[in-house]
């Protein structure tokens, strides 16, 4: 779609983008291609050398069981905070839906966690499940589990997952509820007259028209668990014990900062940023054909 | 809706109540933490309503700052926090609505180009590039500075996108109208497009403010004065691994007034927040 009315200008236009290029292309693009042109390099302690070594640094890399380990946490992760934040919040946006006269004011009660920072999230759930103090880790403690997430991965990976989903609820939540507010009701009571159950309309009807709707947030909750639950990770656990939450974005950070390898942490922001052209390419390519809200 | 009433009509009701309590426990508890003495706390028998010590509470984690830790007052950090938010903010704003007006409103050469320019960072998360970004912005010198704490943050492609399709649908006959009655590019845009955008912008301006408040990685890195330091942060280093020197009442109070802020403004501003929400991941 193009305007037919135009206004003439041969440098206003160039001036106008120019701040946004601009930002763009220092902040953006030359990074970017550091991240590139540093990955194929390997620096010595100092920092005085450089010497290019092709692809070695992807190499040590994919021959490294930590960044298996870190992959398979990363999937582990994004798997259990999209599968309950998406059911959890489908659940609640079904129940809305049907309260047509309360919708809103459930809406207004479920959507703030999206305001929090996940960094504090992290620290809400965190303090409830402090081992020694946590109200929360003292119940599961008088059940007689030596709940302990500074000592045990699983521990440390079920506090992230919780508070992570928490934090994503609302924002699926609200997608789930636009979708099904947009679908309408004629079709819903036609296969109610026909004498299709409630679970079962929900299954053959409801549920596929909300497919774009779903997909769109699979791919938006993986995004987020890849780069925005970075905060609760470094606030609950610091990657840990012994890299149990060590995520891919955690990974990178780290050891760029305490490991000082400069190459092999650009390596993986190259993996990382393919990841992402990757997943962003699916999202524009489905999402711009198939969701109306 | 189709079914008749029967007893079952109020599970919904009890679904999303649960639903509403799971939302909340968490924050209330920290409330409740926010108001009790830090020996209370650390018995680990902390009652479940407030306790007496709120204001004392508030009062030195905004004013005073932790003891042990010798940290900074909150007070501080959320000045910080509220300068960063507010520059990302107004400045994703400014500069998106001119590319966009640009992008739409004018033919030249490269304009696709441009285009793409800024579309393909949709793409490119500021945590992939972190390291990079982070010595481009010490090679400029922006350290421990707003400036370098805003700017990479600013440039956003889905602000940029949102104002083109906004554009697209305001009718042609506007800008007709407009060059007839001899007004200049910029007079259109100043008198026709941007009250048309009000709506937009505002919607925008809730999105991009807790996006900006709630940034962590980045101000992490490029911080390193403790006056410089954001309330998201400061929360962070509060919390010692040693948990006896962690002061819960103090993180907690801050905690609350880190979530203030952006909550409040989702709250009262709901119905542009839902709007923004929805069209600009659109």
């Amino acid at each position: 779609m193009e305007k037919r009315v135009v206004f003439d200008g041969k440098l206003l236009p160039y001036a106008l983008l120019m701040p946004q290029l601009l930002i763009t292309i220092v902040f953006f693009y030359w990074p970017a291609a550091q991240a590139v042109w540093q990955s194929f390099f390997i620096q010595d302690a100092f920092g005085l050398t450089m010497q290019f070594v092709w692809f070695e640094n992807y190499q040590v890399l994919f021959a490294n069981p930590d960044y298996y380990r870190s992959m398979l946490t990363t999937l582990v992760f994004s798997c259990l905070v999209t599968f309950f934040s998406l059911s959890i919040a489908l659940m609640f946006a079904v129940q809305a839906d049907k309260q047509i006269k309360a919708a809103g004011a459930y809406k207004t009660f479920l959507m703030w966690p999206y305001a929090v920072a996940p960094a504090i999230a992290g620290v809400l759930w965190l303090f409830m499940f402090q081992p020694s103090l946590g109200l929360v880790a003292q119940a599961i403690r008088a059940l007689g589990i030596d709940w302990n997430p500074q000592l045990n991965g699983g521990h440390a990976m079920t506090l992230v997952v919780m508070a992570a989903t928490w934090k994503q609820i609302s924002y699926n939540f609200l997608f789930f509820l636009a979708g099904l507010q947009s679908i309408p009701k004629s079709v819903i009571e036609a296969a109610a007259i026909d004498g299709a159950r409630p679970a079962r309309r929900f299954w053959t009807i409801i549920f596929p028209l909300l497919s774009p709707t779903t997909f769109f947030l699979l791919v938006v909750n993986i995004v987020y668990v890849f780069f925005d639950t970075f905060g609760i990770i470094d606030s609950v656990t610091g990657g840990g014990p012994a890299q149990a939450t060590t995520t891919l974005v955690y990974k990178v950070f780290s050891d760029g900062r305490l490991g000082g390898d400069l190459g092999g942490s650009a390596a993986q922001s190259v993996i990382l940023m393919i990841l992402v052209i990757g997943l962003t390419a699916i999202q524009f390519r489905y999402i711009e054909r198939k969701v109306q809200y | 809706m189709v079914e008749r009433k029967t007893i079952f009509s109020f599970l919904p009701h009890v679904i999303l109540l649960a639903g509403i309590f799971i939302v909340a426990f968490p924050v209330y508890v920290a409330f409740v933490a926010s108001t009790w003495d830090p020996a209370t706390i650390s018995n680990g028998q902390m009652p479940l309503v407030p306790g007496p010590h709120l204001l004392e509470n508030y009062y030195q984690t905004i004013f005073v700052g932790t003891a042990k830790s010798s940290r900074e007052p909150v007070g501080m950090m959320m000045l910080n926090s509220l300068i960063m938010a507010l520059t990302i903010a107004i400045g994703k704003i400014a500069i998106s609505i001119i590319s966009a007006f640009a992008i739409v409103y004018f033919r030249f050469p490269f304009r696709m180009t441009a285009f793409w320019v800024i579309f393909v960072t949709l793409m490119l998360p500021v945590e992939v590039r972190i390291y990079p970004t982070y010595k481009i912005v010490a090679d400029l010198g922006l350290l421990d500075s707003y400036l370098g704490l805003t700017v990479p943050l600013i440039a956003s492609a889905t602000a940029t996108l949102l104002f083109r399709q906004f554009f697209m649908t305001v009718p042609d006959e506007l800008v007709e109208a407009s060059k007839i009655d001899g007004a200049s590019a910029m007079q259109f845009f100043k008198d026709t497009l941007l009250p048309l955008s009000i709506t937009s912008i505002a919607a925008l301006f809730v999105i991009q403010f807790i996006y900006g408040w709630n940034q962590y990685l980045w101000p992490l890195l490029i911080t390193t004065r403790e006056s410089m330091q954001t309330i998201v942060i400061g929360i962070k280093k509060m919390i010692v691994t040693q948990d006896a020197l962690t002061e819960w009442q103090i993180a907690m109070a801050t905690a609350v007034l880190a979530m203030l802020p952006p909550v409040l403004v989702v709250i009262l501003m709901q119905r542009l927040f839902v709007k923004g929400l929805v069209e600009t991941e659109k």
